[in-house]
Parts: C-alpha cells; sequence; structure tokens
C-alpha cells in the first residue's frame, strides 16, 4: 500500500512539474488523458489448443474488426487514432495465464485483456486484474465465480456463464422435452459447476434428476458407453439426457449416444455447453433435435447476418458466438472510453457500470454495476434436421428469445466489491 | 445381468484398441528396445487418414482399412531406415526424445491443415445397425471392432508361433546375441518388425475413427494409458500385452460401472493396477525378469 501511495505523489509531483513547465501538450508523456497517448486491446486466449478454434486468433480479427468500425465511426473526433491488439496464448493453463497477464499490463501497456477462456485460468487473470487494477472483460469462461466470490471492480463477465446455460437448457428442455433426466458430466470443476446448476434448474421447473454420473476427465479412453448403456436402464427411465461434456469429449458423447441409438430408445438428449464449431464438427445429422442455450447465433437476423459476413470475409468462416462477443466488448470498451475521455481504469469503470447497451452481440444489455456481469437476451436453439439446413453452417434455429433478465441470475450475495 | 453382460462387451471393445495398440508397441520393443513414444501419433495419423481419404478422394471405410495400415507401415520402414535406426546403438533415450519430437511435429502439422476440431465420419452403412443378442442389442459396429480385432491377434500369434518368419522373429526378440550366433541375419528383421508395428497403430486409428472424436490430439491421451498396458503385461512380451490390453479394457468398465461412486477410483483405476502388478511382479505380468548384465 505504501509503495501505490508513493508512486501517486510521484507522478502527482511529475505532473506538477510538467504543468510548470507549461508543456503537456497531446503528445508529451505528460498528457493525463491517455496513457502513452494510445489504447492497446490484449486478446489472451488458447490460440493452438481445444478452444482455438472457437475463439483463438480469429477473435484477435474481431476486436480488429471491432476498432476500424470505432475508428471510423468517430474519425477526428476519436480519444485516439492510436489503438493497437496485442495478443498471446495461455494454452488453457492457470500459471501461463497469469504470467502473460501481468505481462501484458505492465510491459504492453495493455488497458484491456479481453476473452481468457477455461475458468480456472480466467479465475487467476480476475485477480491480476485486481491487483494492477486494469480492465478485464471475460468471455470464454463460464464460471459463475467471476461474478460471485471472486468478483472485483475491473473484471467484467460478458458474454455467459454456467448459470445462464442450466437456467435455459435445464429449464426448457424440462418443460418440453421430458421431466426424468439423466446427467453425465466430466468431474473436475466446470462439470461439477455444471451439474449443480443444470440440477437445481431442473427441479425447479418441475423435473427430476433420476441420476448423475461424473465421467472420468480427462476421459483418456474416450469411450462412454458404460454410461450411455446405463442411462436406460434407470428407474424411472430418463427423458433426457444432459451432457455437459465440452469439446472433443462432447464429439465422443453424442457419436456413442448415436450409436447405442438412445434416441430410438426414447432418451431425448440436451448439451450443456456447445459452440457452433461443435455442431459443424459433429454434422447437423449427429445432433438434430438437440437443444441446447446459445448466447448469440449468426443467422439470428438481418443485424447478425451482416456482421457475419464482414467476419466471414476477413477469416473464411461464421463467428461463434465468443467471436462475436469479444468484438462488442472492444466496441463497448472503446466507446467508454471515447465518452470518458481517458484510459484511466477508475474512470472507465465509472462510465461502463449500470450502463444500457445494444450492439450486434449485446441485445438489452446492461452492464450491472452490483457484480459486473454484463447480461443480455440469450437465445434457446435446436439443431436443424440435416434436410432443412439451407447453407454451410446454417445449423440451428431459435426457439425462444430467453429475456436478459431472465437468462442469468440476480447478483450473488457472494460478491463483494 | 444383462448389465455386466453389455459392460463387459463393452470393455472388451474398449480393450481391443488398447490390445491393437499395446501389440505393435510390444513387437517393436522386443525387436528394436525402442519405446516408440509416436505410437499414438500414428494411430491418430490412421483416422486422420481415413477422413482425408473420404472426404478428398471418396475412399470408403473398407478400402481406407487396408490402405491406411499399409501406407503407414512404409512410412514407418522409412522412419526406421532414415532416422530410428542410427540411434539405436545409443542410449534409448534418444530413440525416446526422437519418438516423442515427432509427436509434436505429426500433431501440429495436422492442426495446422485441419484446425483442433473434430472431423465428422460416419459408422459405413453396413454396420451402423444393432445385433440382436437375446438379452440386449448391441451396435453392429462395436460387434465388429471386436471380431476384427481378435483375428489381428490371433493372426499376428499363428504368425508369430507357426511359421518361420515368426520363429526367427521370436528368437531375436529374445535371445539376440544367441540368433546371431546361428548365422540369422537379425537386423534385416527390425526394419520391417517396426513397419508392422506403425501399421497395427494406423489399423487402430482407421477402426477408431467412426466412434471417437477424430482430431489432431485423439492418441495423445490414449497412448498414457497404452504404456501402462504394456507395463503390466510385461515390456516386450506379445502375449501379455494383448492379453492387458482386453484386461484393462475389462477394468476400467467395470470400474465405470460399479464403482461410480467412487469416481476418484474408477478414473485411475489403470494406475492403480499397474503400481500392484508393479509391486508385486516388477517385470509386469508376462514379462520375465531380465538377468543383470
Amino acid at each position: 500500500m505504501r509503495g501505490t501511495v508513493g508512486v501517486a505523489a510521484a507522478s502527482a509531483a511529475a505532473m506538477v512539474l510538467v504543468a510548470g513547465c507549461g508543456g503537456g501538450g497531446p503528445q508529451s508523456g505528460g498528457d493525463q488523458k491517455l496513457t502513452g497517448g494510445r489504447i492497446v486491446l490484449g486478446v489472451l486466449n488458447d490460440q493452438s489448443g481445444a478452444y482455438s478454434e472457437l475463439s483463438g486468433r480469429n477473435s484477435v480479427k474481431a476486436v480488429e474488426m471491432a476498432i476500424a468500425d470505432f475508428k471510423a465511426k468517430h474519425g477526428d473526433k476519436a480519444v485516439t487514432k492510436d489503438i493497437t491488439v496485442e495478443t498471446a496464448d495461455h494454452q488453457n493453463k492457470p500459471d501461463i495465464a497469469n504470467t502473460k497477464a501481468q505481462e501484458m499490463y505492465d510491459r504492453q501497456g495493455v488497458d484491456l485483456i479481453l476473452d481468457v477462456p477455461t475458468s480456472s485460468a480466467a479465475l487467476r487473470v480476475a485477480d491480476v486484474a485486481k491487483e494492477k487494477e486494469k480492465l478485464y472483460f471475460n468471455i470464454g469462461a463460464a464460471t459463475t465465480d467471476l461474478t460471485g466470490k471472486s468478483c472485483n471492480k475491473y473484471t467484467f463477465h460478458y458474454a455467459y456463464d454456467t448459470y445462464m446455460l442450466a437456467n435455459g437448457t435445464g429449464r426448457t428442455a424440462t418443460e418440453q422435452v421430458g421431466k426424468n433426466w439423466y446427467i453425465l458430466y466430466p468431474n473436475y470443476a466446470f462439470g461439477q459447476d455444471m451439474e449443480k446448476s443444470f440440477s437445481t434448474a431442473i427441479t425447479a421447473a418441475g423435473g427430476q434428476v433420476v441420476g448423475k454420473d461424473g465421467a472420468p476427465f480427462p476421459n483418456t479412453s474416450g469411450d462412454f458407453s458404460t454410461f450411455l448403456l446405463k442411462a436406460p436402464t434407470l428407474n424411472p427411465k430418463p427423458q433426457v439426457l444432459g451432457t455437459m461434456q465440452a469439446g472433443a469429449e462432447l464429439v465422443n458423447v453424442v457419436k456413442q449416444y448415436n450409436e447405442f441409438k438412445l434416441r430410438e430408445k426414447g432418451v431425448g438428449l440436451a448439451v450443456g455447453l456447445m459452440f457452433i464449431t461443435d455442431i459443424h464438427s459433429l454434422t447437423p445429422a449427429a445432433l438434430a433435435g438437440t437443444t441446447y442455450t446459445d448466447a448469440w447465433y449468426w443467422n439470428f437476423d438481418q443485424q447478425n447476418r451482416e456482421f457475419a459476413d464482414r467476419f466471414q470475409k476477413e477469416t473464411g468462416t461464421r463467428p461463434s458466438f465468443a467471436h462475436a462477443a469479444n468484438y462488442s466488448a472492444a466496441i463497448q470498451y472503446l466507446e467508454a472510453a471515447q465518452s470518458a475521455g481517458t484510459d484511466d481504469a477508475d474512470t472507465v469503470v465509472r462510465e461502463l457500470e449500470g450502463k444500457e447497451v445494444n450492439d450486434v452481440f449485446l441485445r438489452n444489455g446492461k452492464i450491472r454495476a452490483e457484480d459486473h456481469r454484463v447480461i443480455h437476451d440469450a437465445y434457446l436453439a435446436q439443431v436443424k434436421p440435416q434436410s432443412e439446413v439451407a447453407e454451410p453452417w446454417d445449423y440451428v434455429k431459435v426457439l425462444k428469445t430467453i429475456p436478459a433478465a431472465e437468462a442469468f441470475r440476480a447478483p450473488s450475495a457472494d460478491c463483494k466489491m | 445381468m444383462t448389465g455386466f453382460l453389455q459392460n463387459t462387451f463393452n470393455g472388451l471393445v474398449g480393450g481391443a484398441f488398447y490390445a491393437l495398440l499395446a501389440l505393435g508397441l510390444a513387437v517393436i520393443f522386443g525387436m528394436l528396445r525402442v519405446v516408440n513414444f509416436a505410437h499414438g501419433a500414428f494411430y491418430m495419423l490412421g483416422a486422420f487418414g481415413a477422413y482425408v481419404l473420404l472426404t478428398e478422394a471418396g475412399v470408403p471405410f473398407w478400402a481406407a482399412l487396408v490402405i491406411m495400415p499399409v501406407g503407414l507401415a512404409l512410412v514407418g520402414t522409412a522412419l526406421e531406415r532414415a532416422f530410428i535406426r542410427r540411434l539405436t546403438r545409443l542410449d534409448p533415450l534418444y530413440n525416446f526424445l526422437l519418438t516423442f519430437g515427432l509427436t509434436l511435429i505429426l500433431q501440429d502439422l495436422v492442426k495446422l491443415r485441419y484446425g483442433v476440431q473434430s472431423s465428422p465420419y460416419e459408422t459405413p452403412a453396413a454396420l451402423s445397425g444393432s445385433v440382436d443378442f437375446g438379452l440386449f442389442d448391441f451396435p453392429t459396429y462395436r460387434v465388429f471392432i471386436l471380431g476384427f480385432a481378435v483375428a489381428v491377434c490371433v493372426g499376428v500369434w499363428w504368425v508369430l508361433t507357426r511359421t518361420r518368419i515368426g520363429m526367427v522373429v521370436r528368437a531375436s526378440t529374445e535371445r539376440p546375441e544367441l540368433t546371431r550366433a546361428f548365422g540369422i541375419d537379425v537386423g534385416r528383421w527390425v526394419t520391417p518388425v517396426f513397419g508392422f508395428g506403425i501399421g497395427l497403430a494406423g489399423l487402430a486409428g482407421v477402426l477408431a475413427a467412426p466412434m471417437r472424436a477424430v482430431n489432431p490430439l485423439m492418441g495423445a491421451d490414449l497412448i498414457i494409458v497404452v504404456f501402462a498396458v504394456v507395463v503390466i503385461g510385461g515390456l516386450g512380451s506379445i502375449f501379455g500385452s494383448v492379453a492387458a490390453g482386453f484386461g484393462i479394457g475389462l477394468v476400467q468398465a467395470w470400474g465405470e460401472a460399479y464403482l461410480s461412486d467412487f469416481p476418484i477410483v474408477s478414473q485411475t483405476i489403470v494406475f492403480i493396477v499397474m503400481a500392484v502388478v508393479l509391486l508385486w511382479r516388477p517385470a509386469g505380468l508376462f514379462g520375465r525378469e531380465e538377468a543383470p548384465a
């Protein structure tokens, strides 16, 4: 603490000195509006592993698009024209995420860190943001702890979380597909969190969980058949299999679900967390009829489609919700810095808190001041049968829009800013 | 009872993959004293090869089942000629590092071209149904895998025990110096045996494509269990690797089914078995303790 006071005193003294000299033009180092006269955005995510396709380098592209759009909109009136992106691969490892985040804030002059998938890594970066008093918008991670016991003044949780997924899919599938559930989850922090959230949502909607199993994680054998065989033999027989597996493990579960013909045996499928890239690799035929909660869908309306077309020109592929959310988060930060006229973190936080926003990703969005959860409309989606797929990546129909206020949980009592 | 039979069947199917992979590792280790860390990568290449053949050349599963193992066996022989051979006289660590490095390169090359997302591969139409066993029905494809793997293992056993080639290979594996003293050119058999082991890994990969996620890292997780299987069976023991492969498949399936209240146990059961076996028989179940040199 003493150190911080010392630094503050020293910079105050420097300010007086500079002002005294009568210098202080916008280009000089003494400009207090923007550190170094520029804004630097940092994208920290998985660029080589399991989550590199659903976000990864294409999210860096999305952030670059946001910068270009911001500059085009504000032209000469922009708070600065010197806006750049730094990026790093955290390999989904908390230790690397921690080091890279410090490096970004301290050495690369990053004002805002974006993305950070993998909950354990995401939580470590939240601690770094708090310590360095610099901004952090998490997009890629699911844990509600970011707005619960690990919440802090500089951390915002932007796109989705386990509550949103469970509340959307768990409740609706209980009402529409069946009341009895069998839940299969990967046995680690994310999976256990998802299982709890789903069980709560299912019970609240009048359903019951007749069985649940934690599968080994990582599942080295790649085999889930023991659990899939067990599902139809439970009493009462479950009507829904809820799988919380993600990425390649989800692919294994779905392949084997089809192999054992569980749908024909009257056990429907609900997926906890799924990205459009997962549907692409499994093919819609393998997943037809599966319901899940999506934070955003590229072909939902004209506005999304226009963004998706531009994104495809840049990257050659359609955007996942993580790509759109990274774009939106970068835009909202830059707009906040624009109206605040500075990149000073505390001032920008004041600008963001309580703000109501609508953009290509955030519909009826609001940046909640209490816990920094960014709430927005979510979507209950269903995978189309192959026959209804009209063009590549057109895999989903939106069954229902879940209004922002219902989609996310109320601010948690665990969060003390 | 039905449940038990189903789980047993499943364990044997899972074990079939372990057995095919461990068998390849065992013949390679026996002949060359090389722990081939790249085995998982060749398994992945088998599955990816099947996917690429299907999507880019329209080659069906059945053809891939022949093309990929043969093709990869040729790659294996070239690899042995060009690199492995040069390092066999040195500390085994050198070949371990070589094959480990090769794994990373192969994985990243595939990643570069096809990304990390899993690629789709359909079960061949003829095998997509299920077989009725009276008490329960079971996916035809799994029945096929089990039958096929057993046939391959029996075939390899027949070649090793009933043919002249097999005799030479067994003799070179067990007593290389003595075999040489009888005037048999042991070196001549090293390359084809290495290629054959790699071919088996490729075969397991093709078989896995319709039922497992096909992605660049699919071999990386599996190979750890396969190493445990080889150690349990006894390093270099050909019968041991197959028996331990099916055995571990069963243990895993039963563990998941009947120890689901103790997830920590069912997750680590393979390694618990390995530790117990090593304490009891340090050379593995079917391995022979080597006399100190």
